[in-house]
């Protein structure tokens, strides 16, 4: 049986200012779910909720098929966390730590520990207070790894790092989903990341989820057509279109379900389609978030 | 780690076209000849670390063309077809010659220009090679 990894539905809770509201998402199995919102959008409080940190007001909470947070001890023993926050012990040794979570966690590899303490150039005798940011980072999830946990719920954790650990850190990463039965869910707002790796990718802002879906269909359907308007024609309403600025005789549109059908009506208006590009994820993400903020102000 | 494909930032193009492009250089020019076993979509997910999605969005439309053949619980094969990475070559230079005649157009060059700018390439590649 193939049970969702994570499965959350219609999850409120509200602070004195900011309110989470109606989160839903979903990762199966074997896959990377990139989470992706700008600062105090509700990525941390969101995944704090998935670890049974936070309570909800409203909704549940599945993770590993374990009702969270009334099983969340459960449903821990599979989960690698890794947070900016997260606590070591300044003066321990990262060999102290790691004897330390291998005594807890009956699933410790001593050989994957490692293997990873040399792809990630770490040194086991040195002290926590003795290491950069980067390498605290890429100690807590050696830490997580080593476990072998079947989910990893991993908070930011490229943001603030040099090319070359993230380089490291993303390539684990990806050796982890080589097994189908295992996932990840990491937020971010490095979208160059999230686009590198996920499979899925779900945008929040402002305590909602503003969009959600599979990153090759983000890919296809976001498009920016470059139109020109001879006198005497207008941009007719085109499907998905979710920005559209025009000055002079060209216009820029921006739309969100593109197909080839859009140029044909294009055409048919009296335009003259100068060309269609593809967006990044970056770009998709921004104008995401711009229209939604639009609305929701309108 | 070492990888059959390598994914560039810079390149424009999505990632899954630039995957199925160099798998299909890769059968052209013979280093995988017909028959032989391309590497899992997660094992080359895991090694070019881009996404698993992507990587079998490129293998499904390799299939469609006819390129690579997946065999269910097996893995994917490059096509037996016969004459399959001549064709391959073919259309590889179809796609630089629509690039050029683009260019051309561009320029405001008329066709037999172009043309004729293709046959001196032809003539000085023929010297050089002398």
């Amino acid at each position: 049986m193939t049970e969702p990894l994570i499965d959350v539905v219609g999850v409120e809770k509200s602070y004195r200012f900011f309110r989470l509201s109606n989160v839903a998402m979903r990762l199966e199995p074997g896959q990377i779910l990139g989470f992706v919102g700008p600062n105090g959008a509700g990525k941390s409080t969101t995944i704090r909720i998935l670890m049974g940190m936070l309570r909800a007001e409203r909704g549940t909470v599945h993770v590993l098929g374990h009702l969270v947070p009334r099983d969340q001890a459960l449903a821990k023993r599979d989960i690698g966390f890794v947070s900016e926050d997260m606590q070591l012990h300044g003066s321990a040794t990262l060999a102290w730590h790691m004897r330390l979570v291998a005594s807890i966690y009956p699933g410790w590899d001593v050989k994957y520990a490692d293997v990873l303490l040399r792809r990630f150039n770490l040194h086991a005798e040195q002290t926590v207070k003795a290491l950069s940011h980067g390498e605290r980072v890429k100690a807590v999830l050696l830490l997580a790894l080593a476990r072998r946990p079947r989910l990893l719920l991993l908070d930011e954790p490229t943001t603030g790092l040099d090319p070359v650990a993230r380089h490291e850190i993303l390539a684990e990463l990806m050796d982890v989903v080589r097994d189908e039965r295992r996932g990840i869910l990491f937020s971010s707002h490095n979208t160059q990341d999230v686009e590198q790796i996920s499979d899925q990718i779900t945008f929040i802002d402002r305590g909602r989820i503003i969009d959600s879906s599979d990153k090759e269909v983000f890919l296809d359907r976001w498009r920016r057509l470059h139109l020109d308007v001879p006198p005497g024609t207008a941009v007719p309403a085109l499907p998905g279109a979710i920005d559209t600025t025009a000055s002079g005789r060209i216009a820029v549109v921006t739309t969100n379900s593109y197909t080839p059908e859009i140029d044909a009506a294009c055409v048919r208006a009296g335009l003259t389609v100068r060309d269609v590009q593809r967006m990044t994820l970056e770009e998709i993400f921004v104008a995401n978030v711009m229209s939604n903020r639009r609305e929701a102000d309108r | 780690m070492h990888s059959d494909v390598l994914i560039s930032q810079a390149d424009r193009r999505p990632m899954y076209l630039q995957i199925m492009e160099q798998i299909r250089h890769r059968i052209a020019v013979g280093d995988w000849p017909p028959g032989r076993e391309l590497p899992s979509i997660r094992a080359l997910a895991a090694s070019t670390q881009v996404s698993v999605i992507t990587v079998k969005r490129a293998y499904l439309e390799l299939e469609r063309e006819g390129v690579i053949v997946t065999r269910q619980g097996k893995g994917s094969f490059v096509a037996d077809s016969a004459g399959l990475s001549m064709q391959l070559r073919r259309d590889e230079l179809d796609e630089h010659l629509t690039a050029a005649a683009n260019i051309g157009r561009q320029l405001g060059m008329t066709a037999d220009e172009i043309a004729d700018r293709l046959h001196e390439a032809v003539k000085t590649r023929d010297e050089n090679e002398r």
